[in-house]
C-alpha cells in the first residue's frame, strides 16, 4: 500500500537522508531564522531566572497569573500585527483601533443603550474589522504604503476615540458595567474547568500531531521519529500541567485572618488559546493562509500563480482589525473601563511582541505563536521590572534593547538566507 | 476556448518539419506586434511540434521575448493567427495560455523563497480535502513528478526553495510547469545563471521533457546549449524570423551569421545553409 503510488523514489536513496534529516535541517534553519525558537526560549529562561533571583515573588502563582493576564494584551495585539507583517505590511494603528472597539462595547452596554453583551461584542469586532477593511482599501486603491495609511489611522482613530469617549459626558472615562465584559479578565474559571480546558487542549494537539504523522506514514512519506513526536507531546502535557498547577493554586490574600478564595484560570487564557489555535490553523492549513506567505515571499510569483493579491491583502487588513477588536475587549475588561487617555505605546508593544517572537518585518516569515512568545517576553520584562520597582524609563529602555536584538537577529537571518539561497 | 477549425495545415508548410503529415502543436502565422510606431514583430511564421525542442535564438532586441509573451498571453498580437493543434486560438491572458496547456518559465523563475518545494509546485493550484490543504497528496505528486523528470538532486521536497541551488530552482520551476499537464513549455534563458554541472542538469531535464511528448520552446543566447538539446532551430533578427529548420542544418558559424546579420550576406535567403 505504501509502495504503489510512488515510482522509484530518489529521496529515500540519498545516503544522508532519513528521519534525522529533519532535526539537522532544523539546526541549520536556526541560522537562517526559520525556526528561531531556541534563542527565544533561552532568553525567557534568563529573564525569569534574573527576576526570580532579584525578587522571590516573581515565580509565585499570584504574580505569574497576573503576568499572563498582562501578557494577553500584547499577545493579541501582536497576533493582530502578524497578519500584516506576513505581507511585509504594517499597521501602526492597532492600539487605538483595538481600544476604540473596546470602547464601543463599553458604550453600547452602558446605561444609555443597554445592548446585551453578545451584540456589543459583535459590534466591537465589526467596528475594528471595518476599520481594517478601510485601511486595506485605502492602501490598495491609493497604492500608498500601509505604513502611511495606518500612521494617519493612528492619529485619526485616537481623535475619534477621544471624541466618542468625551461625548458620553462622564468626564473622559467610562466604566464597564456589563458583567460579562468585566468578567472576561477579572474572574476565573473554576479549577475543574481549568483542568478540563487544558486536558482538551493537550489531547486535541496530540491528536492532530499523531494523525498527521500516521497519514504521512501510511503514504510512505518521511515522518519524524516517533520518539520526537512523543517528546513533543509529553513536553506539551508537562507545560499544561504546570499551568494548571499555577492557575489552580489559591492566590487569595489573607484578610482579617481569613483567606479569600481566588483560583482557576482567568477567562482571558482560553481566549488567547482559541485565537492561537484558530490563527495557526488558518495560516498552515488553508489556501488563504498559504497565499499570505506567498505574497509576503514574492508578490510577483503569487500573482503569476493566479493568486488575487489585492483580495488577500484586504483580507489580511480585516484579520488585523478583527484580532485587534478581540484584544480591545480584553483590554477594556482589564482596565475596568475606557478613558480618553490611552497608552500610546500599545502599538509599539504589538509590533515588538510579534518581532521579538520571531516574525519578520520583511514579510513572508512568521507564525501566530510568535505573538504568544513575544508577548510573554514583553510582559515578563514589564512585570519583573515592576516587581523590582525599576522606573518606567529603565523599563522602556530594556524593552527597546530586546526589540532591537530581535530585529537584528531577523535582519541577519535574512541576509544569511540570501547568501545561502 | 473559442476556436475555429481551419482548412488544414497545408496552407503553410514549414519545409523543416520532418513529419509534415501531422499538424504541429503550435503554429504562428504572420504574427505582428506593434508598440506605437515600433514594430517589434514582423510577420513571424513559426511551428513548434510536440515532442521536440525548438530553440529560438537571436540577438538582444530581435523580438524573442515579445514573441513568447504573445504566446504566453501577456501581449496580444497586433495581427496574425496562433494555431493550436491546427485550430485558431485567441490568447488574451496568461490564464488563456494556461488553459490551453502552455506554461512559461521566465528567467526570474517566480518561486517563493520562503515556501518549500511542494508549496511552490502547487502555488495557486493547491489540492484540498474538506477545504483544508491536502499536504500528503501534494507531497506525493511532487515527488512523483520530480522522479519522472529524474530530478534527483533535491534532497527533501520539504526544504525551503531559498536553500536550493540555481539548477535545482530551475528544475523546480520546470517541474511545476510539467505538473500542470502542460503541452508546451516555454523556457526563457534557463541556463543563463548556472554553472557547468547545473547547466548539464537542466539540459538533461529539457531532453526528458521532449521525450515525454512535450513541445519545448527554448530561448537561449548560449549556442552550445542550443546545439546540445535543440531538434529545431529558429533564428530571429530585428523582429523577423529569418530562418528555421532542423538543428542539423545549422552549425555555429551559420547560426552566428544569422543572429548577427539576419543572413543578409546570403542574399536574404531563408533557407538554412549547411
Amino acid at each position: 500500500m505504501s509502495a504503489s503510488p510512488v515510482t522509484p523514489d530518489p529521496q529515500i536513496k540519498q545516503p544522508h537522508d532519513g528521519p534525522w534529516q529533519d532535526v539537522w535541517s532544523q539546526v541549520k534553519g536556526l541560522r537562517r531564522g526559520d525556526s528561531g525558537m531556541l534563542p527565544i526560549v533561552i532568553g525567557i529562561v534568563v529573564l525569569v531566572a534574573y527576576f526570580q533571583i532579584r525578587n522571590s515573588l516573581f515565580l509565585s502563582a499570584g504574580n505569574l497569573v497576573n503576568l499572563f493576564v498582562q501578557a494577553t494584551t500584547y499577545v493579541l495585539l501582536g497576533m493582530a500585527e502578524i497578519w500584516l507583517l506576513l505581507l511585509g505590511d504594517i499597521d501602526l494603528s492597532v492600539g487605538y483601533v483595538s481600544v476604540l472597539g473596546g470602547a464601543s462595547a463599553v458604550i453600547l452596554t452602558d446605561t444609555q443603550f443597554h445592548w446585551p453583551w453578545y451584540l456589543a461584542i459583535l459590534m466591537a469586532v465589526l467596528v475594528t474589522t471595518a476599520i481594517g477593511a478601510l485601511h486595506g482599501a485605502l492602501t490598495i486603491l491609493l497604492r500608498v504604503p500601509s505604513f502611511i495609511v495606518t500612521l494617519a489611522g493612528l492619529l485619526a482613530w485616537e481623535g475619534v476615540l477621544i471624541y466618542v469617549v468625551d461625548a458620553q459626558g462622564t468626564g473622559g472615562t467610562i466604566a464597564v458595567h456589563e458583567k460579562v465584559l468585566y468578567d472576561l479578565v477579572n474572574t476565573n474559571a473554576s479549577p475543574l474547568v481549568t483542568w478540563l480546558f487544558f486536558a482538551v487542549c493537550v489531547a486535541g494537539a496530540a491528536l492532530v500531531i499523531l494523525s498527521r504523522d500516521r497519514g504521512r506514514r501510511a503514504s510512505g512519506l518521511l515522518v519524524q521519529p516517533f520518539v520526537i513526536t512523543m517528546i513533543k507531546i509529553i513536553a506539551m502535557a508537562v507545560a499544561a500541567l504546570a499551568l494548571i498547577l499555577i492557575f489552580n493554586t489559591n492566590r487569595g490574600v489573607f484578610f482579617a485572618g481569613q483567606r479569600t478564595n481566588l483560583e482557576g484560570m482567568p477567562w482571558a487564557i482560553p481566549v488567547d488559546v482559541i485565537m492561537l489555535a484558530g490563527g495557526t490553523f488558518f495560516l498552515s492549513r488553508t489556501k488563504a493562509g498559504r497565499y499570505l506567505y506567498a505574497i509576503g515571499g514574492n508578490v510577483e510569483a503569487a500573482r503569476r500563480a493566479g493568486v488575487s493579491v489585492n483580495r488577500y491583502r484586504l483580507m489580511a487588513f480585516m484579520l488585523t482589525g478583527f484580532t485587534s477588536g478581540i484584544a480591545g475587549l480584553l483590554y477594556i475588561s482589564r482596565q475596568g473601563g475606557v478613558s480618553d487617555n490611552v497608552d500610546s505605546t500599545l502599538v509599539l508593544y504589538a509590533v515588538a511582541a510579534a518581532v521579538i517572537g520571531g516574525t519578520s518585518l520583511f514579510g513572508g516569515r512568521g507564525k501566530i505563536i510568535h505573538a504568544l512568545i513575544g508577548g510573554l517576553i514583553v510582559a515578563i520584562i514589564y512585570n519583573g521590572m515592576g516587581l523590582l520597582s525599576i522606573t518606567a524609563s529603565a523599563e522602556y529602555i530594556a524593552i527597546a534593547v530586546v526589540l532591537l536584538a530581535a530585529v537584528a537577529v531577523d535582519s541577519l537571518a535574512r541576509r544569511g538566507s540570501e547568501v545561502s539561497g | 476556448m473559442p476556436s475555429a477549425p481551419l482548412d488544414g495545415p497545408e496552407v503553410h508548410v514549414d519545409s523543416g518539419v520532418s513529419s509534415s503529415s501531422s499538424t504541429p502543436l503550435l503554429q504562428l502565422r504572420a504574427i505582428t506586434k506593434s508598440f506605437g510606431a515600433v514594430q517589434a514583430l514582423k510577420y513571424v511564421d513559426l511551428e513548434v511540434p510536440a515532442g521536440k525542442v525548438t530553440a529560438l535564438i537571436g540577438d538582444n532586441g530581435a523580438g524573442k521575448s515579445t514573441l513568447i509573451k504573445a504566446i504566453a498571453g501577456i501581449y496580444t498580437q497586433s495581427s496574425g493567427d496562433i494555431l493550436w493543434n491546427g485550430e485558431v486560438v485567441h490568447i488574451h491572458s496568461p490564464r488563456d495560455a494556461e488553459h490551453l496547456g502552455i506554461a512559461t518559465v521566465y528567467q526570474d523563475l517566480a518561486l517563493c523563497d520562503n515556501l518549500d518545494v511542494v508549496q511552490n509546485m502547487f502555488l495557486g493550484h493547491e489540492e484540498t480535502r474538506y477545504r483544508t490543504l491536502d499536504e500528503i497528496k501534494m507531497e506525493l505528486a511532487t515527488k512523483k513528478v520530480l522522479a519522472e523528470l529524474s530530478v534527483t538532486t533535491v534532497k527533501s521536497v520539504r526544504q525551503k526553495v531559498a536553500s536550493l541551488s540555481g539548477g535545482q530552482r530551475q528544475s523546480i520551476a520546470v517541474a511545476k510547469a510539467v505538473m500542470r499537464d502542460s503541452k508546451l513549455v516555454i523556457l526563457d534563458e534557463p541556463t543563463a545563471a548556472l554553472g557547468v554541472s547545473q547547466t548539464a542538469q537542466v539540459l538533461q531535464l529539457i531532453k526528458t521533457l521532449a521525450s515525454r511528448g512535450i513541445a519545448v520552446l527554448l530561448i537561449s543566447h548560449n549556442l552550445i546549449d542550443v546545439f546540445a538539446v535543440a531538434d529545431r532551430i529558429a533564428v530571429m533578427y530585428l523582429g523577423t524570423l529569418v530562418s528555421s529548420g532542423p538543428a542539423s542544418d545549422y552549425d555555429t558559424a551559420s547560426a552566428v551569421d544569422l543572429i548577427t546579420t539576419g543572413g543578409l550576406v546570403r542574399s536574404g535567403s531563408t533557407a538554412p545553409s549547411s
